[in-house]
């Protein structure tokens, strides 16, 4: 009973990234470099299906909480686990284990990265203990820390790829954050001021309607705002992720910008519920609805691939921004249950991987083609078929066609919003459809035409480029096995809706 | 007029004038300042926290101050590195274009 509160292995998910960052920072350039970290990707994996397999099996309608060291809030630091939490930890965990295997191959001598591996795999350790920390925390300045720490790992991940662009991309995502999280760090300080306790629950207790709670909940909002990049907040975002190596890309949008997310949801429904307005989630779904239509439209227009990417991934941040206006709101408080967060929930999980799936792919057809410009994809689908594949899946996803786990993301979305009677959302959602299908369908039609002068002359595998580099089989097959996982979330909607269902019924943080 | 409110007073003040200069100023350098100047705002909101009432102090906001101060540096570090790092580069482009 309740083994999750009184055994090990929440802590243990925390500090074992943390472990392998200073033991990635000791051994340096190293022949197991690659295999210790995907050993300790293996290891953290496997605690998180335990701890999602036991969460599952407790049945507890009540979140489970880990005491650090004895103390008990207010005092102490707790860690805690809802069914929202445990979904986020365990795409955590998935997307780091491919990931990391990934980046094994992708800084290897093979590409000349294994310099730049000396620094990515403590960044990228420290990244990850820091998303699972934020996932469990029951403390708002513990948040806090956690929001830092992913915040400083990720830039310098960023600046990692060496060139000016990145530089100044890398430098521009690192002042935002900082500023997003003093917004926050001086919301906090009202909050400890006016209820003299940093634990979320007791906040949530005390919270009310007062002018300190709404003064906090604006401040929270304004600064994760930033670090999820909503529009018009979104500036940043593109260059951040386009000129990122491409395993950090794809974390960057399918998890990092998603942690933010994952705080404000939970300021705005549980612990702040009551400072809330419908004016202000109304607000919040304008933006996001804004934000589609103008990332799919910029994602149109871009001629590298890796741009068209993040613009694409400010357009989706669009769509689960509509959970706020869509949720069911009485009695002054909007509530973190129904479809509105079924809804918000899958498209979360959907977007994670179809987003990683895609950067991967990406990554490997500019590794192919030497060069990430789009207009230079003509026919590479005769050369990278299952790369090729991969974008196409993906694609499928981010439109929301079936049979994927976007298609039931939206379609969750729409008949949340047709429900609730507010139909101008159902115009916002279908627009940005037709306009993700316009961008990616850009990429795709170029890849599979064929060039007439590749395809018929004998000397057509001298005319790849001079600096294009075959891609390893692993780089591939990773990718692939991402797609495949969003085509499976597609046709087994149940699992996941199941674990979400559990966060609706989790009454509480 | 305690003097904690004052000092909160002072400090939401400093907030204000770090987030204005952090969106208006054209320099990098300036806004790291900026960023620094909002978080000092931010501490000291948070020390005359502490003193709210007259015969104790509350430990827990110095522990929190001590903590963003620690991270405050770590990000200054950083922000100072990479802009140094631009600069050089623009500096060698510019040697080389001559």
């Amino acid at each position: 009973m309740n083994y999750l509160s009184s055994s090990l292995l929440l802590p243990a998910i925390v500090f074992l990234p943390l472990l392998a960052a200073i033991i990635a920072f000791i051994i340096g350039r190293n022949r197991l470099q690659g295999l210790i970290n995907i050993s300790f990707s293996l290891t953290q994996f496997l605690l998180v299906v335990l701890t999602t397999l036991l969460f599952l099996d407790e049945q507890t309608d009540q979140s489970e909480r880990y005491v650090i060291g004895g103390w008990g809030a207010p005092l102490g630091i707790d860690l805690i686990v809802d069914g929202f939490s445990i979904l986020m930890l365990a795409l955590t965990g998935l997307l780091t284990l491919l990931i990391t295997l990934y980046s094994a191959s992708y800084f290897s001598d093979k590409y000349n990265a294994s310099e730049k591996s000396l620094r990515f795999w403590p960044l990228w350790w420290f990244l990850i203990s820091g998303l699972n920390a934020l996932f469990m925390s029951a403390d708002a300045f513990n948040i806090y820390v956690c929001l830092e720490i992913i915040g400083l790992s990720a830039a310098a991940l960023v600046a990692l790829q060496g060139n000016r662009a990145a530089l100044q991309a890398a430098l521009r995502y690192l002042l935002v954050g900082l500023l997003g999280s003093l917004f926050y760090l001086f919301a906090i300080a009202i909050l400890y001021r006016s209820h003299g306790t940093l634990d979320l629950m007791q906040i949530a207790e005390t919270a009310s309607h007062s002018f300190p709670d709404k003064v906090a909940m604006i401040l929270i909002t304004i600064g994760l705002l930033l670090k999820i990049a909503l529009f018009p907040l979104h500036f940043w975002l593109p260059p951040a992720h386009a000129n990122a190596p491409t395993p950090v890309s794809a974390i960057l949008s399918a998890l990092v910008v998603k942690a933010s997310l994952y705080i404000l949801i939970k300021f705005w429904f549980d612990v702040l519920g009551e400072a809330t307005t419908f004016g202000a989630s109304q607000v919040l779904g304008a933006l996001g609805g804004t934000g589609i239509i103008y990332g799919s439209w910029c994602a149109f227009r871009a001629t590298q691939l890796k741009l068209l990417i993040a613009y694409s991934t400010v357009a989706q941040l669009g769509y689960i921004f509509l959970l706020f206006p869509l949720s069911e709101y009485s009695m002054g408080v909007s509530s973190f249950t129904g479809s509105a967060s079924q809804a918000a929930v899958y498209f979360i999980v959907a977007h994670a991987c179809a987003k990683a799936a895609m950067f991967l792919a990406a990554g490997n057809l500019i590794l192919a083609q030497g060069n990430g410009e789009i207009a230079k994809l003509k026919g590479i689908a005769v050369r990278e078929p299952l790369n090729v594949l991969v974008f196409a899946i993906a694609g499928i996803s981010l439109i929301g066609l079936p049979p994927s786990a976007g298609f039931i993301a939206k379609w969750l979305l729409l008949t949340t919003a047709f429900e609730s009677g507010q139909w101008w959302w159902v115009i916002v959602v279908i627009t940005g459809g037709l306009l993700g299908a316009m961008y990616l369908f850009k990429v795709l039609s170029l890849a599979f035409s064929t060039d007439p002068a590749v395809v018929e002359s004998p000397t057509a595998k001298s005319t790849a480029p001079v600096s294009s580099v075959p891609v390893s089989s692993v780089m591939t097959t990773v990718a692939l096995i991402l797609a495949l996982i969003t085509l499976a979330l597609g046709l087994n909607a149940e699992f996941i809706l199941n674990i979400s269902n559990t966060v609706t019924e989790v009454n509480g943080i | 007029m305690t003097s904690a409110l004052l000092y909160s007073m002072a400090g939401l003040a400093l907030f204000a004038i770090g987030f204005f200069g952090v969106v208006v100023a054209s320099h990098v350098m300036r806004k790291i300042l900026a960023l620094n100047v909002m978080g000092v705002g931010i501490f000291m909101f948070l020390i005359a926290l502490a003193k709210r009432n007259p015969l104790v102090v509350d430990p827990l906001p110095h522990a929190l101050v001590l903590t963003g101060i620690v991270i405050a540096v770590a990000g200054t570090a950083l922000a100072l590195n990479l802009m140094v790092r631009i600069h050089h580069m623009d500096q060698s482009s510019q040697e080389q274009s001559k």
